[in-house]
């Protein structure tokens, strides 16, 4: 069974609770998911802290355990205090540390996600950074002090899938004990598969399944394909080969002329 | 006293910030305060002084990827 900061999760897909048509509508794709992790953020609140209430509620009512992230955050004061507030309010030493660097790709700040790493291990996070693919960087955040990494396979949204599966495979590797999920960029199905595949503990995703046309049959689909995906890297897959090796036996066969 | 709330002025008569949530209708225990950019944990609200010009955060659960 998977295990991150010490805690036995079962389903091996996270999902994110934003963007869904309707809070109805997130909580029956949760379900459906079978993720017993899903991501939450602090924002503003308005009109007297009843929305964020409503909604604190109706995850607390659901089962799950959260990941607060710092989604939005640019700098390291930002990400840093909002982890701070989100420790506060949700109870829990995780943080999803997102440090954002680029406003056009989301691509994470590195250096500033390394720095807000280090001041909330040294302070007691739990820390699920939101990186890159990159293997030296994912070697300072280990360094820093955490014990999950979260590369991407694509920009956040973008449901490109993996564009670099060597990278991937390289991560996973040269961090052979490190539980590594993929966040941001999975699309459909057959991504999160594919990272499965090679092996990656878990897969965290958010927009391919509320904004799919039917979020809560889609959130099933991921179950399922994270599912098949682990259990076809446990059974040992065949490598491509160059050639056509044929299946059915080539001795025996009639002779007709 | 005139105060920066969630980054609109406000203008209001509370001396400390939990006199402040309750002056401007904000209940519950899910909701993370920060003065200046530090955060003040809820049980120091009692005792948080405001002044003049505080820049005060007031954050609640919400939705995430």
């Amino acid at each position: 069974m998977l295990e991150l900061y010490g805690q036995q999760v079962s389903s091996r897909l996270l999902l994110g609770t934003a963007l869904y048509p309707s809070p109805a509508i997130m909580a029956e794709a949760i379900k459906a998911s079978g993720a017993d992790i899903v991501t939450v953020s602090l924002r503003r609140e308005t009109s007297g802290g009843k929305t964020g209430g409503q909604f604190w509620s109706l995850i607390q009512s659901l089962g799950v355990r959260v990941l607060p992230n710092t989604a939005g955050c640019h700098s390291i004061k930002e990400a840093v205090t909002t982890a701070r507030m989100a420790r506060e309010v949700f109870g829990t030493n995780w943080i999803k540390l997102e440090v954002i660097g680029n406003h056009d790709t989301l691509q994470p700040d590195v250096f500033g996600l390394v720095d807000a790493a280090k001041i909330l291990a040294a302070e007691g996070f739990e820390v699920f950074p939101y990186t890159t693919d990159d293997l030296v960087v994912a070697g300072r955040l280990v360094d820093a002090g955490c014990k999950v990494l979260m590369p991407w396979c694509a920009p956040i949204g973008s449901a490109r899938g993996p564009q670099n599966p060597d990278a991937l495979r390289s991560l996973r590797g040269h961090f052979p004990d490190v539980p590594l999920i993929v966040d941001a960029g999975i699309g459909r199905p057959s991504h999160a598969a594919t990272v499965m595949e090679l092996g990656y503990d878990a897969v965290l995703l958010n927009t391919a399944v509320a904004k799919a046309g039917d979020p809560v049959a889609m959130a099933a689909a991921f179950g399922k394909a994270v599912r098949a995906g682990r259990q076809a890297f446990g059974a040992g897959l065949l490598e491509p080969r160059d050639m056509a090796v044929p299946s059915t036996p080539v001795i025996g066969m009639a002779a007709f002329s | 006293m005139k105060l920066t709330v969630n980054g609109e002025s406000h203008e209001v008569a509370a001396g400390t910030l939990a006199a402040l949530l309750a002056e401007l209708d904000y209940e519950g225990g899910w909701l993370a305060t920060a003065l200046n950019g530090e955060v003040v944990p809820a049980r120091e609200r009692d005792g948080c002084v405001l002044a003049e010009g505080d820049r005060i955060e007031i954050l609640a659960p919400m939705k995430g990827g």
